[in-house]
């Protein structure tokens, strides 16, 4: 098959199965997506962080926990023979522990997302689709962890399971699901008195059949817009915890962490908390730039 | 006629918001035989699409009794309610899921009552308003206002109901389609036997779909009339006379 021929096959006005249907839906998706070039820079940062987390143990030169000789090899400048972005208080290879410290930063980012987006979600179409007393109760539940600052929930939550990456993982989930609650919740009152869904109604359809097949897909690409947006966010929430002691322990290498260590020596050794600084920048600013993307190819109301 | 169908005794709808009540169907009743066609005729905000969303369960119903074939209609409708029930909306931009491939839209109804040879039914529906097998992986935003509307009758008449409840199904299409789509509910009437009750502004539409219809007016059922009353203008009230006068007038500034 020939790329033009699989690309008339794609945007094909008839589509002759299911999978072609979805699979055309997919690309003009992508080909809206690919015309922004912001975005393409966004998931570019995005995909390099999921293959440098995936491919750590190759990438990395020297192991990210056991550094080198404590007389001769500590806080080596950057370009130094082998050590690209110089080595800390304890000898280690920067660039190494920032290579390791991408899988933790994925492992919140996924964790997070994969924890909070379907509570948010799922309490927010509920509570829209049925209104009164539902919506009145877990609105109210949603407001409650909203009015919770965010940083301080998740310190009194490791405070209580004892620190550490999972346990701040946790508390940044339960944290962050109520905006999606409320979105969802938003999305759902504009749609539930529309005709399609009163004729899934009529059609005999459950209030759960209509919830997660008729309004759940039209709510998600606000909510995943909403998610991508605050990857940044947690992240930096979740560096917060590392730099205040709470998030990941030492020796791990965990990116907030890593800033709290070096900035002992912010002064004369900069790079030890600048490197990592850098690459939580990085990872922020391509989150933010791949949601603006999403945002304009999936959000039908900001649709040319 | 046939034997009674559908039976509406002294309707009433409140619909309450704060200290606001609107009294938007006030002790309406009427009769609609099996077989029948029967129009609701009114103006914008006579109250004649709440009737429709009252008997099919959508709209609250503050008195009165709706009896399907001697039963009297329980609120939430059972799922063999909407087996024999079912309808067609209005607005085909808006009554069709913007996600949802017509397949989709057509194989859930099948997928909750649970029938069997589903791919056949699907092809049929489709073929019975029209739409060749080509029309069934596409998304809503494929197609026009007629073709939608002709998908929205095939999910209406996939589950094989008896009466289809039809709320101003060409209002919102230009007048070749209008006609198109008319047409094709007149055919699948004849062919299945089936009960209607259409609710329409358009006393021309109505007059070219319905053996009966009932005129409402704020809420109120102020005439009902045949076919045959209205064709030669035999109104008795006045309301229904300016109606009618209304229509003629329309039409007479039409012709050249």
């Amino acid at each position: 098959m020939t790329v033009l021929s699989r690309r008339e096959w794609l945007l094909s006005d008839r589509p002759a199965s299911r999978r072609q249907a979805r699979l055309g839906q997919v690309y003009r998706t992508w080909l809206g997506f690919r015309s922004n070039w912001l975005a393409m820079v966004g998931l570019a940062i995005v995909l390099t962080l999921i293959l440098v987390a995936a491919f750590a143990d190759v990438i990395a030169p020297y192991d990210p926990v056991v550094g080198g000789d404590l007389r001769t090899e500590r806080f080596l400048p950057p370009f130094t023979d082998g050590h690209i972005l110089g080595t800390d208080d304890l000898s280690r290879d920067i660039f190494s522990r920032i290579v390791h410290g991408s899988r933790l930063t994925l492992m919140v980012v996924v964790l997070v997302a994969v924890i909070a987006t379907p509570i948010g979600l799922l309490v927010g179409t509920t509570a829209g689709y049925f209104g009164r007393w539902v919506d009145v109760t877990l609105m109210r539940i949603t407001d409650i962890f909203l009015a919770f600052p965010r940083l301080i929930l998740a310190l009194a939550f490791v405070a209580a399971l004892g620190p550490g990456i999972e346990n701040a993982i946790i508390a940044i989930a339960i944290t962050s699901w109520p905006p999606y609650a409320r979105l969802a919740r938003a999305e759902t009152l504009t749609i539930r008195d529309s005709d399609f869904i009163n004729a899934a109604r009529l059609q005999g359809a459950s209030s759960a059949r209509i919830l997660w097949g008729h309004i759940t897909p039209l709510c998600l690409s606000s909510v995943i817009i909403r998610v991508t947006l605050d990857m940044a966010g947690i992240i930096l929430t979740a560096a917060g915890l590392g730099f205040l002691g709470l998030g990941a322990q030492p020796p791990q290498p965990e990116w907030g962490a890593m800033i709290a260590a070096g900035r002992r020596f912010l002064i004369d050794q900069w790079w030890v908390a600048t490197m990592p600084g850098i690459a939580i920048f990085i990872v922020s600013l391509g989150f933010n730039l791949l949601g603006d993307g999403l945002r304009d190819v999936l959000d039908p109301k900001a649709r040319k | 006629m046939g034997a009674l169908m559908l039976s509406v005794e002294a309707l009433d709808v409140t619909f309450r918001r704060g200290d606001d009540t609107v009294r938007a169907v006030r002790g309406v009743s009427f009769d609609v035989a099996e077989g029948e066609s029967f129009g609701i005729v009114g103006e914008s905000g006579s109250g004649k699409s709440t009737v429709l969303r009252a008997i099919c369960g959508l709209a609250p119903t503050s008195g009165g009794l709706i009896r399907l074939r001697d039963e009297t209609l329980r609120t939430p409708r059972s799922a063999a309610f909407y087996r024999e029930v079912q309808m067609v909306f209005q607005d085909p931009y808006a009554s069709l899921h913007p996600r949802h491939t017509i397949d989709k839209v057509l194989s859930e109804p099948l997928a909750i009552h649970g029938f069997d040879r589903r791919e056949e039914r699907i092809e049929q529906a489709l073929s019975d308003v029209g739409l060749g097998p080509d029309f069934r992986f596409r998304y809503p935003h494929q197609l026009s206002g007629g073709q939608r509307q002709r998908v929205a009758v095939a999910r209406a008449l996939i589950l094989e109901p008896e009466m289809l409840l039809l709320d101003e199904p060409t209002s919102a299409l230009d007048a070749s389609i209008q006609a198109e789509v008319l047409n094709l509910l007149d055919r699948l009437r004849t062919e299945r036997g089936l009960t209607y009750v259409m609710v329409s502004h358009d006393l021309a539409v109505v007059a070219h779909m319905c053996d009966r219809l009932v005129v409402m007016q704020h809420g109120l059922a102020v005439e009902e009339l045949t076919r045959e009353a209205l064709a030669a203008h035999r109104a008795t009230t006045d309301y229904t006379k300016k109606l009618l006068s209304a229509s003629e007038g329309y039409t007479q500034a039409e012709a050249p």
